[in-house]
């Protein structure tokens, strides 16, 4: 039972990587940059959660909606002011500027909230659920409930409406999906909104699961989530849901049967395997370049 | 898009214009003054004056790296050109995005396919159509407020579209997955989906034996019979070029070096050295 029990921490876990990962590989197939800012902005979204309902006295709901909204204004800003100017120059500046807004968030949130973690407040109030001999805690339980429910919102949107097939369009031929029409700077602006918006919710699920949260806390999920994404194939939206899950899966497994402080080295090592074996990714496009 | 009427500039037809006579008395769909672009200390394309009536099929020819597709990269801002004014339907392009241009009404294919190769057909269609459809993101979650309506009748038009191409069958195939010469006729119905007052048309014969050119000529007449719109192409075949082209344009380094009709064009000595070289002294 108590495999199950690690599994199902585990699909919690992952499912929180799976959704930073969602924002990275959407980012990546549409505006073509890697946005290490991306992690940083869980961070924001948990102290923003932890000020609403912790200093301000907020009932969590509206603490969970104004984290979500400040994430997207904030995720939208980064995009205008440091990403945008560099749109036609090479993908290295543009890295180095996104390394550059991660440190400068990160500082930030130094400077107003010191380097002591602050602790989360108690957004989910569920009580642990006993099945027979197994347990499963509350918070892996919402987790995963509403993580799927995001998934799915996230695979109709992309499928089914016009703005969806528009970032689709985009992401395959960028050039030729603004001869047809197609805003290219739109679409990048609700890319970054969506990738935002789903990072505050897993900032929401992580600062619930962890309980303490610093300046610090969004880069190392940052790195796995974006590790998630190669691994699922970047750029592949099915491709970061199915890597997030996996990563986090065999992080709690190799934490339970292997060793807690291996744990982070099984899970690269996995990473390497995968990429030598098929370097797209799980489910990557494979590039067919003409000769 | 909006277009303040004080936007709108009217210029005289240039003199040497290639309009043919029915179109004189309208105005030109796209013209251009001394269109030129420099990269870097290279100009690419010079003094480039055009007039495309509102109907008319125009050829750009030119023997390789003369700077036809430049000139269509210019036409749809992809390139912002270092001189000269755009005109399309009598709006100045200057400044504008690709998209902005492509709501003002030009539409264009490319010299190598870029279909977007993961959708269907119909999906394809669908983005050529992204301008016309209104939908907002709340109506198309919630599926209602009128958005089975407005898909419904993006759905009916890009069906006609395929239809008068003979792919209606195809439309729940892979773009990608299409044989070359429906690739190719695709990006046509992709094109005309966009609802433009002009055509591009990059290459459309490119790779085809001869009798798919022929259904190509007559498609392209086709267009501009039932669309009434301006078509404007670059092709090496010459057949197709004379055969349904009312006006032609030779370009060369980057200069218009002749104008005129197909017969015109057929007996110009400069045409003739530009693609064949100097006759040899006797």
């Amino acid at each position: 039972m108590s495999f199950l029990s690690n599994l199902i921490s585990g699909l919690s876990l992952g499912s929180i990587y799976a959704l930073i990962a969602l924002g990275y590989t959407m980012v990546y197939g549409i505006a073509k940059m890697l946005n290490f800012a991306h992690g940083d902005v869980i961070m924001v979204g948990a102290f923003t959660v932890i000020v609403a309902v912790n200093s301000m006295g907020l009932p969590a709901v509206l603490g969970i909606v104004l984290s979500v909204l400040i994430c997207v204004v904030m995720g939208v800003t980064i995009e205008r002011i440091a990403y945008k100017p560099l749109r036609s120059s090479p993908p290295l500046s543009v890295l180095i500027t996104a390394i550059g807004v991660s440190y400068f968030l990160q500082s930030l949130a130094l400077i107003i909230f010191g380097s002591t973690q602050k602790s989360f407040p108690k957004v989910f109030n569920m009580e642990p659920v006993h099945l027979g001999e197994l347990t499963i805690k509350g918070e892996s339980i919402e987790t995963l409930v509403v993580t799927t429910a995001i998934m799915i919102g996230l695979t109709l949107f992309i499928n089914k409406t016009k703005m969806g097939k528009a970032m689709r369009a985009v992401s395959e031929d960028r050039a030729a999906a603004e001869l047809m029409g197609i805003s290219v700077n739109k679409t990048i602006t609700v890319t970054f909104a969506i990738g935002s918006a789903l990072a505050s919710v897993a900032g929401l699920f992580f600062g619930a699961t962890y309980g303490f949260i610093g300046p610090y806390t969004g880069s190392m999920p940052g790195i796995k989530a974006f590790v998630a994404a190669v691994f699922g194939g970047i750029g592949s939206i099915p491709g970061a849901m199915l890597g997030g899950i996996l990563l986090g899966v065999i992080e709690n497994l190799a934490k339970a049967y292997i060793s807690t402080e291996l744990s982070d080295a099984i899970v690269f090592g996995v990473l390497v395997l995968v990429l030598c074996l098929k370097p797209t990714g799980l489910l990557g496009k494979k590039i067919n370049e003409k000769v | 898009m909006a277009v303040k009427p004080s936007e709108r500039i009217m210029v005289p037809l240039p003199s040497h214009s290639i309009v043919p006579i029915e179109d004189m008395h309208k105005a030109p769909v796209l013209q251009t003054h001394q269109l030129g672009i420099d990269f870097g200390g290279l100009t690419a394309v010079n003094n480039l004056n055009l007039a495309i009536g509102p109907t008319e099929i125009c050829g750009l020819i030119g023997p390789n790296g003369a700077g036809k597709t430049t000139v269509f990269n210019l036409l749809t801002n992809v390139y912002q050109p270092t001189r000269g004014t755009i005109l399309l339907d009598g709006y100045d392009t200057k400044g504008k995005s690709c998209d902005q241009v492509s709501k003002m009404g030009i539409a264009r294919t490319f010299q190598n396919i870029r279909l977007f190769g993961k959708m269907t057909v119909m999906d394809n269609v669908k983005i050529g159509m992204h301008n016309q459809l209104h939908t907002s993101l709340l109506s198309s979650v919630t599926h209602g407020f009128g958005y089975k309506q407005a898909e419904k009748k993006a759905y009916d038009k890009a069906k006609e579209l395929l239809d008068f191409f003979g792919m209606a069958d195809l439309r729940h195939h892979q773009a990608g997955s299409l044989p070359y010469g429906a690739q190719r006729r695709l990006e046509i119905v992709r094109a005309l989906a966009t609802n433009p007052k002009i055509l591009l048309l990059d290459e459309p014969a490119a790779g085809m034996n001869p009798s798919e050119t022929a259904e190509l000529m007559e498609n392209i007449r086709r267009i501009r019979d039932e669309f009434q719109i301006a078509v404007m192409l670059i092709e090496h075949d010459m057949n197709l070029v004379m055969g349904i082209c009312e006006g032609i344009c030779v370009l060369n380094y980057g200069e218009i070096i002749a104008k005129g009709t197909p017969d015109e064009i057929k007996a110009n000595p400069k045409v003739i050295e530009a693609y064949l070289g100097k006759k040899a002294d006797k």
